[in-house]
């Protein structure tokens, strides 16, 4: 069985992640705490058989990862924070074509060009709804390097099948944290790839939704000519101002996601069975509530940790059976509380959140968690 | 040993990071522990201070940063006064002693120092100033198995360097156990 055990970085668990998935191109701007990600890749891509370019900037590289989706390859760019604002709105067009692609974001502390070496969770709303209008996004938060490999191969599949952009939203800990990985059963990784039409290139409808909601995509190159616009478009892919078609479409590319919710989201439990206090945590300040949680059971109190590896869309129905059985929910993060807004309106009142928020480039330490723990336990 | 803290400092271009990832590949692959290491610098790229912070344990480790490190070692004065203070009072300074001057004071530190750039020059290149200090540290702390780390230096170096660094290791454990002669 293929097994790897070595010392890696998360920005390196990436890297490789995406080459097993079977990445086919990158092209990317390098910015910190990202870079290591479009350096490993400008080594092993060409050696893979893939394609490597350093753009101008970000915006050209999110237009050029749209343009090689299309030829067929799976397509991939890594950022930070300014690179990741830049990206945006050729982000929403990736969402209404319809182009498969994986968008890296190793957070790091914002607004602006911020603290480029430190860590934040400061764009998990920007991943939501950085890109204007309404755009449907799936975004994965690994929490540790392991979990890196395998969320940037989910990524891709989840873009593949969906054909949606997906966001891998990492942060400058996870980014850069080495440890030691046991990566196994390699050989059994699952790869999803698109779904390519049946008929012959005369008969293909690009946009054609009638036999599910997620159309085949033919590749750019092999005889199939469509039109691919930003504007509203009807099946052939050519603009239209038909409300009742510009009203099919909007409802169709946001509810292909909002549909299949349960086969997108993916959480992790720990003690969540007796629990009295629940913890929301995602990304790397998820360690620190998990220990937090340890600490907290050996002093006999009922605390309980939900974990989402998926956080847009966002696991409403775990949110809320959490709340069914505790009595407040703690929600760390490392921005003023934008994760903490959306448990809010997933509970409705039915709890009390408490938030712990740091914003001055260090973590969250398991005992900031713990005192709170303690405090209302 | 249940967990041990521990900050590597000195100025970007010195191979801190490196050094880092070597105690913890030891450690990890070649020791049987776990092992995880942050790295915190600046916005710039050479020149100013950075620190790489490793953690040792039996056990698998969640929160990866430090907070009060066991062991320091500084190859660099504005390394060494940036991060002298996280050590309240304790545990074991390994300092570079040309480059770093610690300050006279009655705290419970155990200091040990090595001319490290110099014994790197004399073996012919200043490059591997970080790889003698690692023997050293070896030496010194005996917290990582020998063998252990000299596996690791000689996966973690460039191609061709092996002998040479290998070298600059022993250079700096011997240091070590000829001084306690």
């Amino acid at each position: 069985m293929e097994k790897i055990v070595r010392v890696m970085q998360g920005n390196e668990a990436c890297a490789e992640g995406a080459l097993k998935a079977g990445l086919g191109f990158f092209a990317g701007y390098p910015i910190t705490p990202s870079s290591e990600i479009a350096e490993i890749l400008s080594e092993k891509l060409p050696v893979n058989g893939g394609k490597f370019i350093q753009m101008e900037d970000e915006i050209s590289a999110m237009g050029a990862v749209i343009g090689a989706s299309l030829t067929g390859v799976k397509a991939m760019t890594a950022t930070s924070g300014p690179g990741f604002s830049l990206k945006q709105e050729n982000i929403g067009f990736a969402c209404m074509a319809e182009i498969p692609c994986v968008i890296v974001n190793v957070q790091r502390g914002g607004p602006s060009t911020g603290t480029p070496t430190m860590p934040s969770q400061g764009d998990v709303m920007q991943a939501r709804w950085g890109s204007h209008g309404d755009h449907p996004i799936i975004t994965v938060v690994p929490n540790g390097v392991k979990e890196t490999f395998y969320l940037t191969i989910k990524a891709f599949n989840l873009s593949e099948k969906y054909r949606n952009p997906v966001i891998l939203l990492m942060d400058e800990i996870i980014g850069h944290v080495y440890e030691k990985v046991e990566l196994t059963g390699l050989d059994e990784i699952r790869v999803i790839n698109r779904k390519k039409p049946e008929v012959p290139p005369e008969k293909y409808l690009p946009y054609d939704a009638s036999d599910s909601d997620i159309p085949p995509m033919a590749n750019f190159g092999e005889g199939y000519r469509y039109h691919v616009t930003g504007l509203v478009h009807d099946e052939t892919g050519f603009p239209t101002n038909n409300p009742e078609k510009i009203d099919k479409l909007i409802r169709r590319i946001n509810s292909k996601i909002t549909d299949n919710v349960d086969d997108i989201t993916e959480v992790e439990e720990i003690y969540l069975d007796d629990a009295k206090i629940g913890i929301f945590s995602y990304g790397s300040t998820s360690r620190s509530a998990k220990r937090a949680v340890s600490t907290a059971r050996e002093n006999g109190i009922k605390v309980g940790l939900l974990r989402p590896k998926v956080i847009w869309p966002f696991p409403t129905r775990q949110v809320q059976e959490l709340a069914g059985s505790v009595k407040c929910i703690i929600v760390p993060e490392l921005n003023l509380g934008q994760i903490a807004h959306e448990v809010e309106w997933a509970v409705r009142d039915k709890v009390e959140i408490i938030k712990i928020n740091r914003v001055d480039g260090e973590p969250i330490r398991p005992q900031e968690i713990l005192d709170v723990i303690k405090r209302v336990a | 040993m249940a967990k041990t803290e521990l900050r590597i400092t000195g100025f970007g271009g010195q191979g801190v990071i490196l050094s880092a990832y070597i105690i913890g590949k030891a450690a990890s692959i070649f020791d049987n522990k776990y092992a995880t290491m942050t790295q915190s610098f600046g916005p710039e790229a050479r020149g100013s201070a950075c620190s790489a912070q490793l953690i040792i344990s039996e056990e698998k480790i969640l929160y990866p940063y430090i907070i009060k490190p066991n062991i320091m070692i500084a190859m660099s004065q504005e390394g060494y006064e940036k991060y002298e203070a996280t050590m309240k009072g304790e545990g074991i300074l390994i300092y570079e002693s040309n480059l770093v001057k610690p300050g006279k004071n009655r705290t419970k530190i155990k200091k040990y120092c090595i001319p490290s750039t110099k014994i790197a020059e004399d073996l012919g290149r200043r490059i591997i100033q970080n790889i003698v200090m690692l023997g050293f540290f070896t030496a010194v702390t005996g917290l990582i198995d020998y063998n252990a780390m000299k596996e690791a230096v000689k996966t973690s170096v460039p191609r061709g360097t092996e002998e040479l660094n290998l070298k600059a290791f022993e250079s700096g454990y011997e240091y070590f156990k000829k001084q306690k002669k």
